[in-house]
């Protein structure tokens, strides 16, 4: 067996200028979907996620219903004409799926749904363009609509890309910095900024322990701005709805 | 939807005011962004009061069909997303869906608003291929003039992405400032029949009550271009002349946000 050996090129500076700890810029609303039960827009540099949440309600088929509890699902989406490259068939793929399941669990862990039995909570998630992160974005989105949406939650998942491009451990990846031509490890992290516990991990390339601690140490840090971009979020919402 | 709903539509009808206190032939407030989504080669965001739609153009270079070698091709779809209205199920499209479709496809597609003889690069080998989704963010009815309204606009927007011939490849990242070949520029308007009334731009409610509808399109010149009718309830010659003159006039203002 021949062992792989990969080099990795320098990667002196960002791409787009921005420190290694540093996100791309962040948009953050609620109530963007009236007919929903709650709703929110999330954007992050060239990536952006609407979340819908429609429920509690009955779950059809009933043999799939949990007299014990309500359940959740998420449904993540590209929008055919969303992506960086050719345009994305629509009706959902094994990758939508893998997905939408891993989304699910990384939020599953907040929610009481005891109040709900036999029904369900569903989130829909819609990607209206992205450039890397859209899974984590449709997290931070779909968290945002829960809370929105008045479902008991104990905390706020909120969900950020790290990696290594080059030697460099950064924050939140583009596009561009994933393809990049020395190398690119992509983690894609769900923390609780409250607890700094993790709830969603995945990660394509390769990247030491010592390197994957670091990683995951500024995901929490990153996570914890964004949590408070999602509650300011919130709060505006409920402070201009109290004024009208 | 329940008796004393249904009644109280009616009886403002009767007295020419609808639910929300606009007369029957009076559109919501209209907005439309264009650029909506980078990715996409054009892409627009259109809103009619509380109903929103995002439509985003893709162009791709494919081998052209054998009977039309030396035409590019066009395709609209539309997808009632789960996202925008509990109505909206997952899963593959309803007949709802469907229609909201092929009734947008006829408007655009067989309107020949673009033309798909300038999208042929080779003929007989490669041509452009133009692709139009049309994606729902929010129901409050009439989605079908919005996403009609939506497409157009998305195709106005849309530029060519680099073409290299000798590798035969695209470069997304490399847009031009190429636009399509618009040929015509249809707008679709819908005119809703409820008992004998005739309305426009209806709130879900009273799409739901509408017996029958005409979607028209047409041109900048004011001669029609495409025309479907769905529902149960058949329409007088009467009634037809009436919804076009309807059509014709409002058309001609959605043309000025174009």
């Amino acid at each position: 067996m021949s062992a792989i050996v990969h080099k990795r090129g320098a990667y002196t500076a960002r791409l787009d200028g921005r420190k290694n700890d540093q996100m791309r810029p962040i948009e953050a609303k609620v109530g963007v979907i009236k007919n929903a039960d709650g709703s929110a827009y999330f954007k992050i540099g060239g990536t952006a996620a609407y979340a819908a949440v429609y429920g509690p309600r009955e779950l059809h088929p009933k043999f799939m219903q949990n007299p014990k509890t309500g359940i959740l699902r998420c449904y993540y989406n590209m929008m055919p004409f969303s992506g960086a490259g050719e345009r994305v068939r629509p009706g959902g793929n094994r990758r939508s799926k893998e997905l939408s399941h891993v989304i699910t669990q990384s939020i599953e862990p907040v929610v009481d749904l005891t109040p709900y039995p036999n029904a369900v909570v569903d989130v829909f998630i819609e990607l209206t363009e992205t450039d890397a992160g859209s899974r984590c974005a449709g997290i931070c989105a779909a968290s945002m609509a829960l809370a929105h949406a008045g479902i008991e939650m104990k905390d706020m998942p909120a969900a950020i890309a790290v990696g290594k491009i080059g030697d460099q451990v950064v924050v939140d990846l583009t596009g561009d910095e994933e393809h990049f031509e020395g190398g690119a490890t992509d983690i894609a992290v769900s923390v609780l900024p409250l607890t700094g516990d993790i709830t969603l991990l995945q990660m394509d390339g390769e990247i030491t322990a010592q390197e994957l601690v670091k990683a995951l140490a500024m995901a929490q840090e990153a996570a914890k701005k964004i949590y408070k971009i999602q509650t300011k979020a919130l709060k505006d919402h409920y402070k201009s709805e109290a004024r009208q | 939807m329940n008796d004393a709903v249904k009644k109280h539509i009616m009886r403002g009808l009767e007295k020419g005011v609808r639910a929300d206190g606009r007369k029957l032939i009076e559109m919501r407030d209209i907005s439309i962004e264009t650029g909506a989504s980078k990715n996409a080669e054009g892409s627009a965001r259109v809103k009619i009061g509380d109903s929103e739609v995002i439509a985003g153009v893709k162009l791709a270079v494919e081998s052209p069909f054998g009977d039309t070698s030396d035409q590019g091709n066009l395709m609209v779809n539309a997808e009632l997303l789960p996202l925008s209205s509990s109505r909206f199920e997952v899963g593959p499209p309803s007949i709802e869906g469907i229609l909201l479709a092929r009734v947008i496809d006829r408007g655009i597609r067989e309107a020949h608003a673009i033309d798909v003889k300038k999208l042929c690069i080779k003929q007989g080998d490669k041509v452009w291929s133009v692709s139009v989704d049309i994606c729902t963010i929010n129901d409050d009815g009439n989605l079908l003039d919005a996403s009609a309204l939506a497409a157009m606009a998305a195709i106005k927007d849309a530029v060519y992405p680099e073409y290299d011939m000798e590798t035969n490849s695209v470069n997304y990242s490399k847009k031009t400032t190429k636009k399509l070949p618009l040929a015509k520029e249809p707008v679709q308007v819908t005119v809703h029949k409820i008992g004998t009334h005739l309305l426009i731009d209806p709130l879900p409610e009273e799409q739901e009550l509408a017996e029958a509808q005409l979607t028209i399109a047409t041109l900048a010149n004011g001669e029609i271009c495409a025309l479907q009718k769905t529902g149960k309830a058949p329409f007088s010659l009467v009634e037809i002349e009436k919804m076009l003159s309807v059509s014709g006039t409002q058309s001609a203002e959605l043309r000025k946000l174009l």
